[in-house]
């Protein structure tokens, strides 16, 4: 620090915790400025700043906790003294002091003001009537949420209701809150679409019939007048503009925030006419010690933020000038993208086409409720956009925005496949683009970067609301060729992806479209036909192709062992290992795999997984031995496949002294479930019926032990060479429970993991670890909870026995010979001598002596 | 159309071209009561080799899937993976080891009754 630092130590007192606040403190500390300043935080909320952009997702899990932004020993380590629950209340900017609402007095040289903005809640009769809420902070969620489990069903026995006024970003967010807590919810909009600020009328439609297929009602056109109360003084419903009434037990107030500029204006300091304290592009209100950023802050541009990137900015700016550096503020974009209960949607630029002049190019299906719109200047400049349905481009377009595209702007709203650009890729961006709008960084500074990890730590992109990531894996260098083999340049979860997002159901069509240049047309390779006829059979129901993994093209894809429904033995001979749910068998079932086994000449061996195998069967022996364990009721183990296998249980509850639930019946029940799932590995489990294990559950891939409550679930555990200790994902979990985390945790590990990677390789190589797979299985951070549950949900739906299948086509059993040339005739080479009362294979093949006349040749 | 491999004693009929599984190979009985492999690629081509993977010793190689690599196609063997190039029968992960071809042909002329 070369600046001179003035003695005594200058004090800085920042006004509001929020996220632009926290920012703010954090710049400092990274600019060594917490160590020259003595720092003092207001905070008016009972905790320290948190995420309020995700504030929503606290509804589906998230604690308050695991929304905090504040790391912890974060304020010990850089000696800044918070206070919480004590807002400030008054300024005396002669004096340099602030007064506190505990009376408390702080001086200060450097004043910050971050108060950020409140709900702006229409005058209307009956608003602060009980039943009354807006949507800004933690506490607020808490109040509506404990108010909503006091509702009482309504008379006619139908769900209590709720009602949100304003449908723009935060009353559809609010909206969406309300849905999930049970309520049936209505949305009233005054303006004549949703979202009126940042989508036009096309996108408004869009948004409006995938709302309302979800089940929402929305009103638009029509404002409130009046919040009706009943008897008990609380809320019974709303009267609308149209002189309609509707019933409803509870009100979000969501018209728009008003900055919060009453300490400023109360102090004397420049505040716009229609709110917010005035600053200059360094961020300094009309007194140079004080700073105004984020909402609360009218820019120099006369604009009031009400996103968080542009407060982050500000907070940057203030904090270089503090240090006498120089960086300006002069405006940002105002583009979002969200996901809306489950809608994609996203705005950029001069969205609304407001620049003379400028043109559009529209993509609309109603069908999909898939909306685009580009704005393009007549010389070609893209200006901004709305996407609605489909906001897969908004990293690209975005940055793009000031530009001339690459091409055409037709090609760039038409959905892939329809002309869409294959080479458009971020390479086409100009160096100055930016890429993470949350924190202002362009591609030249990402690509200075190598790798993601390096480039959230130097740039912070990324962190913010993350849409941006995916553009910034794009423009850093491939590490190494991270492609799955020779023939495809993508990882196999990238496969899976795009195998799910385009619907493809045949190897060919992705080798050819998607595979390297030179592999595309040829005959792939054993690394990736497998992989791929894996994924295509995950998600098989889903895509709408055939399950059974051996139709059609599907059948060149499977490794011999899928290929035979049967495991390849080092002789060439075959395994066959029948599913036993849970190890759990009747007398009668034991006395059917004896008399295969005797009947066919087969060694038996109880596995280490709980079940039988029956080893040194033929090719041709598979269809009848399998044709006699069908009958008698026996399905496929999968012993093959890179499947489930199997889920061991201990006696449990039923039989143990110790047992506390019905681990059998449990693991019985996952069995069924999952049975027949292929994914990047094989899958295994066990549930034990107490804390005692019996069962070793906890070296499995999922396992569950059961405790007085419920069931507490362990992912990513392994025996095998590197065994691995599974770790506890959730406690006490009920029946129903325990399978939805279930379902959740696999789907996203077979979207995710490599080829041959078990749940415990890719938990440890998972970004984030457990805790990032607690919050997307858990807390559903990524939103995909939904979806993986409806694949797990089709793939229990579209379960089949392979076996069975494959007995009832004469077709299918064609392929179980030795010879093409000789169907009938044993592979002679097959042998085997006698071994302790059975057999094992004969090994002395090793050279193979001419043989001679064997029936069937000719 | 009928599938042939030229073995010792002429031409042999295997099977009909439609037996095979494009990417998937079937094994073949051969009249001194050796094996061969018979592959077909997603284009139609056909190849065939000893069945015999030289690595175990077991009569297993038409159990394999089939690839291309640099435009040469192969076939890996189900037990240990290890890859022959159909063409020359040359091992491409151990030079040592190579497997014996056999010309084949896809004919019209022999008894084309299905
Ligand atoms: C039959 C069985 C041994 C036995 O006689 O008990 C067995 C046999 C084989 N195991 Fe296993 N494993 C068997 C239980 C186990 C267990 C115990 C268990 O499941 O509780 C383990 C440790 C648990 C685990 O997987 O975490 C086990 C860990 C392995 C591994 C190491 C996996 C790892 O992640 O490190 C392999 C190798 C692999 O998969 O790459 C393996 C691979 C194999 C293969 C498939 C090797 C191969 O490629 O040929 C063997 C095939 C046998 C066949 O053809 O049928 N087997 N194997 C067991 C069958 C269980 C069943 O009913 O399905
Ligand atoms: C549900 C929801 C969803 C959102 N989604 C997005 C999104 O997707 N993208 C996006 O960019 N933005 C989004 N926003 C907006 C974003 O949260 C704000 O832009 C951002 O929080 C602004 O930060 P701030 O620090 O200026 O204000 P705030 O985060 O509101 O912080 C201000 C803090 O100051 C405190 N305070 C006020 N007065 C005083 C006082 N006198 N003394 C002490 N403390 C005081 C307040 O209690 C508050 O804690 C969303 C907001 C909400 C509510
Ligand atoms: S240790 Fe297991 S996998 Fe290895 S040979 Fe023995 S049974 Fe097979
Ligand atoms: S754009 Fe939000 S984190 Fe980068």
């Amino acid at each position: 620090m070369a600046a001179a630092t003035p003695t005594p130590t200058p004090a800085i007192v920042l006004i509001g915790h929020g996220m632009v606040g926290q920012r703010y403190l954090e710049a400092l500390a990274e600019r060594g400025a917490t160590a020259t300043h003595r720092i003092t935080v207001l905070c008016e909320e009972p905790r320290p700043a948190y995420d309020r952009v995700h504030l929503t997702s606290y509804f589906s899990g998230s604690t308050p906790e695991d929304l905090s932004l504040t790391p912890a020993g974060f304020m010990e380590r850089h000696g800044i003294e918070l206070h919480l629950g004590d807002p400030a209340e008054s300024v005396d900017r002669d004096a340099r002091t602030v007064t506190s609402r505990s009376g408390r007095v702080f001086p200060y040289d450097v004043l910050v003001l971050a108060t950020g903005s409140y709900p702006f809640v229409p005058p209307v009769p009956g608003k602060d009537a009980p039943g009354c809420f807006v949507y800004r902070t933690i506490e607020d969620l808490l109040a509506i949420e404990e108010y909503a489990k006091t509702l009482p069903q309504t008379s006619s026995g139908g769900t209590p209701s709720g009602a949100v006024v304003g449908g723009g970003l935060l009353g559809l967010e609010a909206a969406g809150a309300l849905k999930g807590l049970g309520l049936a919810t209505r949305v009233v909009e005054f303006a004549p679409r949703l979202m009126p600020v940042q989508v036009d009328d096309g996108g408004g439609a869009a948004l409006l019939r995938t709302i309302e297929s979800m089940g929402l009602t929305v009103h638009t056109g029509v404002g409130t007048q009046e919040v009706l109360t009943g008897a008990d003084g609380s809320v019974s419903g709303m009267r609308l503009s149209d002189g309609s009434t509707v019933d409803t037990d509870l009100v979000v107030f969501s018209a728009g925030v008003r900055p919060r500029d009453h300490l400023a204006r109360a102090s004397g300091l420049t505040v716009g006419e229609r709110g917010g304290i005035g600053v200059d592009s360094r961020c300094r209100t009309s007194d140079p010690r004080v700073y105004a950023i984020g909402e609360c802050a009218l820019a120099a541009d006369g604009r009031v933020y009400g996103l968080v990137g542009p407060g982050y900015e500000m907070a940057e700016t203030a904090a270089e000038d503090l240090l006498g550096r120089d960086k300006e503020f002069t405006g940002a974009d105002l583009s979002t993208k969200l996901k809306l209960l489950g809608v994609d949607v996203a705005s950029f630029g001069d969205a609304h086409g407001a620049a003379p002049g400028s043109l559009d190019v529209i993509y609309s299906d109603s069908r999909s409720g898939v909306y685009k719109k580009l704005v393009v200047s007549p010389d070609g400049v893209l200006l901004g956009g709305v996407l609605v349905g489909d906001a897969e481009s908004y990293g690209l377009l975005r940055p793009l925005t000031g530009s001339v595209p690459p091409v055409s702007p037709d090609q760039l709203v038409l959905p892939a496949g329809l002309g869409a650009p294959v080479a458009l890729g971020p390479s086409a961006l100009p160096d100055s683009a930016v890429i993470c709008s949350c924190h202002n960084v362009t591609k030249k500074a990402i690509t200075a970067c190598s790798t993601l990890p390096e480039v959230k730590q130097c740039t912070k992109a990324g962190t913010g609301c993350g849409s941006c990531v995916k553009m910034i894996g794009q423009l850093l260098p491939a590490a190494a060729d991270k492609g799955l083999c020779g023939c495809f340049p993508f990882t196999r979860a990238e496969l899976y992806e795009i195998v799910r997002t385009r619907r493809l159901t045949s190897y060919e069509q992705l080798l050819d479209g998607h595979g390297r240049e030179a592999a595309r047309g040829g005959d792939g390779c054993e690394v990736c036909k497998p992989t791929v006829g894996s994924i295509i059979a995950s998600l098989a129901p889903t895509l709408g192709a055939s399950g059974y993994v051996l139709d059609g093209e599907q059948a060149a894809l499977q490794d011999t062992n899928d290929h035979f429904l049967a495991n390849l033995q080092r002789n060439g001979s075959y395994s066959v290992v029948p599913r036993i749910p849970g190890g759990e068998i009747t007398p009668d079932k034991l006395i059917v795999i004896g008399e295969v086994a005797r009947d066919f000449g087969l060694y038996t061996k109880i596995t280490g997984g709980q079940r039988i195998d029956l080893f040194g069967a033929s090719v041709d022996q598979l269809p009848r031995i399998w044709a006699r364990l069908v009958e008698a009721g026996f399905e496929s183990g999968h012993a093959y496949g890179k499947a489930l296998r199997t889920v061991k249980s201990c006696v449990g509850q039923t039989w143990c002294r110790y047992g506390v639930q019905d681990s059998v019946r449990m693991a019985i029940d996952l069995e069924l479930r999952y049975r027949g799932l292929r994914a990047p590995h094989k899958l295994k489990s066990a549930v034990s019926g107490c804390a005692r294990e019996c069962a070793e559950a906890q070296s499995k891939d999922f396992g569950v032990i059961a405790t007085a409550n419920g069931w507490n679930l362990y992912v990513g555990g392994n025996g095998g060479a590197t065994p691995r200790h599974a770790d506890l994902l959730a406690q006490d979990l009920s029946d129903a429970e325990l399978v939805r985390l279930i379902d959740r945790f696999l789907m996203f590990y077979i979207r995710t993991a490599d080829r041959l990677e078990r749940t415990s390789t890719w938990l440890d190589r998972l970004e984030g670890g457990l805790d990032h797979l607690r919050d997307v299985v858990v807390h559903d951070s990524l939103g995909l909870c939904a979806e993986l549950e409806s694949l797990m949900a089709d793939h229990v739906a579209h379960y089949r026995d392979e076996w069975a299948e494959t007995l009832q086509d004469p077709e299918r059993l064609r392929r179980f010979v030795s010879f093409v040339n000789a169907p009938g005739a044993p592979d002679p080479t097959v042998k085997f001598v006698p071994e302790r009362d059975q057999v094992k294979p004969d090994l002395t093949i090793l050279d193979i002596r001419p043989l001679e006349a064997v029936g069937g040749t000719r | 159309m009928t599938v042939e491999l030229h073995v010792s004693e002429g031409w042999l009929t295997v099977c009909e071209l439609s037996d095979l599984t494009p990417g998937r190979g079937v094994a073949v009985l051969l009249p001194d009561g050796g094996q061969a492999a018979v592959f077909i690629d997603r284009s139609g081509r056909t190849y065939a080799i000893d069945n015999r993977d030289p690595f175990t010793g077991a009569a297993v190689l038409s159990r394999g899937l089939v690839g291309c690599a640099e435009g040469r196609p192969f076939v890996a063997s189900p037990l240990l993976k290890q890859r022959f190039d159909l063409v020359s029968g040359r091992c491409l992960d151990d030079e040592a080891e190579a497997v014996r071809t056999y010309p084949v042909r896809t004919a019209v002329t022999s008894a084309a009754v299905a």
